[in-house]
């Protein structure tokens, strides 16, 4: 088996019978998570841009890069290290503390939300009992960093940009928000850890059909709405507001947001593949043990990326086939459609357990 | 290994992923001044007046209806842990609680707040 426990298991156990003392061993395990979490953080975010670049280019019947490297692989690298070296101007007339701090608060958002997944079996972030509450929680600290990227930079497209931001991201987050709190109905748990071994035999779409994929569908679109991509991408309508809420930023300021932004993406997918799609569980059919045995033998962690990517090209898929809104359409989907849609959804899946469980 | 403490070892490589990424840039991208450069980006022409000025009330109205909305999730989700062992009657409970919000989103859908102006 490939899987990535026993990787965990052999250096945990390496350590301790080398290092005498175990406070040393702890502080190398915690270096080495955070090391981990950020190579992951990283890596991903490089994968994500290099999807999007390339399936956008199929979509537009246009190759992508496919210069530099197999497919074009390094473009994503070359572009990382262009980044790096693009001069960060110091902008005149900002509020100085609030623009720094800005950037810092949406990497902070993000990251901590990235810090509280599942990967695979025995491979998680933090693993709180309130677990759905807390992605909830810290991924909506984000759209703090961007209201204050906007005010700060004293610039009246950064400051419309960021204000769309506002509304739309504090809008979607009520349908997402309903949407999770549906699941947890079903789950009877918000602990992640919990709610992934409740899938062990069937995935909860496969549990209670009919209540789950109305969740799932207002929870991808509520998601795909936070990300600012696709058809919501008012806060940077770039033909209206040039980049929106980071037009001041430059260099690696600007990475950050960008790097935010598409491992926001991953997360959204993310949740939903473990709150709806059974995380790292494998499909299982209950009774055939044959096809179940075959199922394990593919590694966890293949089975949540795989089902994770496969959401985000969806998403992709989305953006690039549908027109932007305008702001009012939006609020209107929100506030008019999925918003009762959910309120109803919750109820039919309070009867639907109470009939079926 | 306590969630706790991933927690923590996550918040400071978010804080050395910034500032270790900051640094990175000053060391590498080059510096060089000029008195335009430092200027606002309004597609080239000059900013005229301070853009912290007030805005449209119509995004605060939005945010009042959203802590209504949001503050009903969080009262919603220790019912929803436990639905499964309160069963009907939990059920009924809440479905006063709701009646009131839908009541209340109805209200502020016919008096307009929802419609953007």
């Amino acid at each position: 088996m490939l899987e990535l426990t026993g990787i965990i298991n052999w250096i945990h156990e390496t350590l301790m019978a080398n290092i005498p003392a175990s406070w040393l061993v702890s502080l190398i395990e915690y270096v080495l998570i955070g090391a981990g979490f950020l190579a992951l953080y990283a890596v991903l975010a490089l994968i994500l841009i290099y999807f999007e670049r390339r399936i956008c280019a199929f979509f537009q019947c246009r190759l992508g890069p496919n210069r530099v490297g197999p497919f074009g692989v390094f473009q994503v690298i070359a572009d990382m290290v262009k980044i790096l070296l693009k001069e960060i101007i110091s902008v005149k007339h900002i509020d100085k503390v609030l623009f720094y701090s800005a950037f810092f608060i949406v990497i902070m958002g993000s990251f901590l939300t990235f810090g509280g997944l599942q990967f695979a079996r025995g491979v998680h972030g933090a693993d709180f009992n309130i677990g759905v509450f807390y992605l909830l929680a810290v991924s909506s600290i984000s759209i703090v960093g961007v209201l204050i990227a906007g005010w700060a930079s004293n610039n009246k497209y950064a400051l419309i940009g960021s204000m769309r931001a506002g509304a739309q991201v504090i809008s979607y987050e009520l349908s997402a928000g309903l949407s999770l709190l549906t699941m947890v109905i079903l789950a009877g748990s918000m602990n992640l850890s919990t709610i992934i071994e409740e899938q062990a035999d069937a995935w909860f779409i496969f549990q209670a059909p009919i209540p789950v994929l109305i969740a799932l569908v207002i929870y991808l679109i509520a998601g795909h709405a936070e990300t600012n991509r696709g058809p919501f991408d008012l806060p940077e309508a770039e033909s209206e507001l040039t980049a929106g809420y980071h037009t001041e930023y430059s260099g690696i300021q600007f990475g950050f947001f960008y790097l935010a932004e598409y491992v926001n993406l991953f997360i959204i997918a993310a949740i939903a593949t473990i709150v709806f799609l059974g995380g790292w569980q494998p499909f299982h059919i209950v009774g055939a043990d044959g096809f179940n045995a075959v199922m394990d033998y593919i590694p966890t962690w293949a089975w949540f990326f795989g089902k994770a990517f496969a959401l985000i090209f969806l998403s992709l898929w989305v953006r690039w086939s549908f027109p932007r809104l305008r702001i009012d359409q939006l609020l209107h989907l929100e506030w008019k459609i999925l918003l009762p849609f959910g309120l109803f959804n919750l109820v039919l899946m309070a009867v639907w357990v109470i009939i079926f469980k | 290994m306590s969630s706790g403490e991933i927690f923590v070892v996550v918040f400071l490589t978010a804080i050395v992923l910034v500032i270790g990424g900051l640094l990175l840039g000053l060391l590498l991208a080059p510096h060089s001044t000029n008195p335009q450069k430092g200027e606002q980006y309004e597609s080239g022409i000059p900013t005229r007046g301070t853009s912290w000025m007030q805005f449209k009330v119509g995004y605060y109205l939005f945010a009042i209806l959203f802590l209504m909305f949001d503050v009903e999730t969080v009262l919603l989700f220790p019912w929803a842990v436990l639905m499964k062992s309160l069963g009907v009657n939990g059920l009924l409970c809440v479905s006063f609680f709701l009646v009131v919000l839908v009541l209340g989103l109805a209200y502020a859908w016919r008096k307009g707040a929802l419609e953007w102006k």
